[in-house]
């Protein structure tokens, strides 16, 4: 098998791939990108901590007309995880019709190869899907 | 009057495309129409604030001065988002409220030209490739579109239906009527982009480009610039009796940056920021929203607009949909919002937007706006968002004598 790159560094592939954000140890707060304070309560401190599997769509557009060489159209979502965080990605293996996806629709999240590079290293993204 | 500031002067070119005009010459008849407006001379400004965005450090402040009178005053170049033009007023607002001066110069320019999505621009293509981790997010590739959608049309419509989500009788209809009423009272602006109405069907017919957003409901690139002089209540009591008459009293000027919230690690949060400038405004200016003849407020999308009205406190809390079924943000509704046009056709040369609405309201509160004067107009308020973000408010009263 190639080997597997995440898109971010806050996808962690492994037998269940899921997020991982940096948690405030003084408030809580969380966030996915590396820190040098908290937005919150500029606590210094900070842990990693996973996040659920599964959600619900809190909001969503389709987008029709995208930035160049971007297949559309493609549904972008804002998922409310279970057990806290939003998180913003693909609704993907549905169409792409305000029929088919519907706010507070619960999703799972899944992951699939976007692309690979010279090397044959392949870069692996997440989306979520219809849980029903 | 003393403690008070001013508009004395101001002026909008139209908006549109010009490809016989560059920025500074844009600017340059912006700023030369305000101070004529307002009967004075450049001679008189002490501080000049000058927003734009795509040409930001290349001294465009400067430039326009060496157009319209070198007189060595400090120049601000100021770029803030979208809220870039209302940052310039405020600077000067702020060096008059410091006491540096007591009259300053406010611009906003801006030249787009058919720039299509913002952001979407073509990206290099390199024959070898690596992934390698790359930035805050230890990204390997361009995310957009892999992990949904950062450009406009796509974060504003999710703002929109985060607000569908959240409250009942809000949905496609809704925001498009938005954009149909924009539409319609553009047609009485003639400094407008477009001047076109059209139907709610044609509205919701429109090519798609983020749903719910058609084309119609997204504003589109434009070039222009407007200008606004500013005077200190002291100064503007030895100006004559008609300068006196037809200045607009700044009630509050409030700009402010997002507040931490939890959503908002990947959507900026627009709502938590106009809240609570719009709320720090009223209290400043001692004017409820009930109190407002007329609003201009960022509706970049028709999705923004609507729930604007919620975070304006135009409309019960949650009850915006309900608000644009019964007409309440029509010229002739309960409060009038965006009769300008709005930036959805009135069009949104990004660093002039946020004086446009300034001499929008002062031209209602003057009673100078021809066929399309909101009658009897007191009180107005002009809103802006840059996204990113920054929020700027100004509530404008008329003088009363």
């Amino acid at each position: 098998m190639a080997s597997q790159i995440p898109v971010v560094d806050y996808l962690v592939l492994d037998a269940d791939p899921h997020l991982v954000v940096n948690a405030c140890v003084a408030c809580g707060a969380r966030f996915f990108d590396r820190r040098n304070a908290c937005a919150s309560c500029a606590g210094t401190e900070f842990r990693r901590e996973p996040l659920g599997r599964s959600g619900k769509v809190r909001s969503f557009t389709i987008v029709h007309r995208a930035a160049p060489g971007v297949p559309t159209p493609y549904v972008s979502a804002l998922v409310d995880l279970d057990g806290g965080m939003t998180v913003k990605s693909n609704i993907v293996n549905t169409d792409p019709t305000p029929e088919k996806v519907r706010l507070g629709m619960p999703v799972r999240l899944t992951t699939f190869v976007v692309d690979s590079d010279s090397r044959g290293v392949e870069c692996v993204a997440f989306g979520f899907e219809p849980a029903n | 009057m003393s403690d008070d500031i001013w508009v004395l002067g101001t002026h909008m070119t139209k908006f549109g495309r010009y490809k016989d005009q560059d920025l500074i010459d844009l600017g340059a008849t912006a700023a030369m129409g305000a101070l004529a407006d307002g009967g004075v001379h450049i001679d008189d400004v002490g501080i000049f604030g000058c927003g734009n965005l795509n040409q930001s450090n290349a001294g465009v402040g400067q430039r326009i001065l060496k157009q319209i009178g070198q007189t060595g005053i400090p120049v601000y170049n100021v770029a803030n988002a979208c809220a870039t033009g209302a940052t310039a007023f405020r600077t000067a607002y702020l060096a008059i409220k410091a006491g540096e001066c007591d009259m300053g110069l406010a611009v906003g320019v801006e030249q787009m030209g058919k720039q299509g999505l913002l952001g979407a621009a073509n990206r290099a293509k390199r024959d070898e490739k690596v992934f390698e981790p790359n930035g805050r997010y230890g990204g390997v590739l361009q995310t957009e579109g892999v992990l949904g959608t950062g450009l406009m049309p796509g974060v504003f419509a999710q703002a929109g239906m985060e607000y569908a989500y959240e409250n009942d009788g809000v949905g496609f209809e809704q925001f498009a009527k938005v954009a149909q009423k924009n539409h319609a009272h553009s047609v009485l602006n003639p400094l407008a982009h477009y001047q076109k109405e059209f139907s709610l069907e044609e509205v919701m017919g429109a090519e798609m480009i983020s749903y719910p957003n058609t084309l119609m409901m997204c504003c589109p690139t434009t070039d222009g610039a407007a200008a606004a002089v500013l005077v200190s209540g002291e100064r503007l009591r030895t100006l004559s009796a008609e300068q006196q008459r037809r200045a607009v009293k700044i009630s509050a000027s409030v700009l402010n940056s997002d507040p931490w919230t939890p959503s908002s690690q990947v959507q900026p949060d627009v709502n938590t920021l106009t809240r609570q400038a719009a709320d720090r405004a009223y209290e400043l200016a001692g004017v409820s929203p009930k109190d407002l003849d007329l609003v201009e407020l960022h509706d970049c999308f028709a999705t923004a607009e609507l729930i604007h009205y919620d975070n304006l406190s135009l409309c019960e809390r949650g009850g915006a949909g309900e608000w644009i079924d019964k007409r309440g943000p029509w010229r002739d509704g309960e409060i009038p919002v965006n009769v300008s046009g709005g930036l959805l056709s009135k069009g949104h040369p990004l660093g002039a937007t946020g004086i446009a609405n300034i001499y929008e309201v002062t031209t209602h509160l003057r009673g100078e706006a021809g066929d399309r004067q909101i009658p009897d107009a007191k009180v107005g308020l002009t809103h802006v968002i840059g996204l990113g973000s920054a929020c700027a408010i100004h509530i404008l009263e008329r003088s009363g004598r």
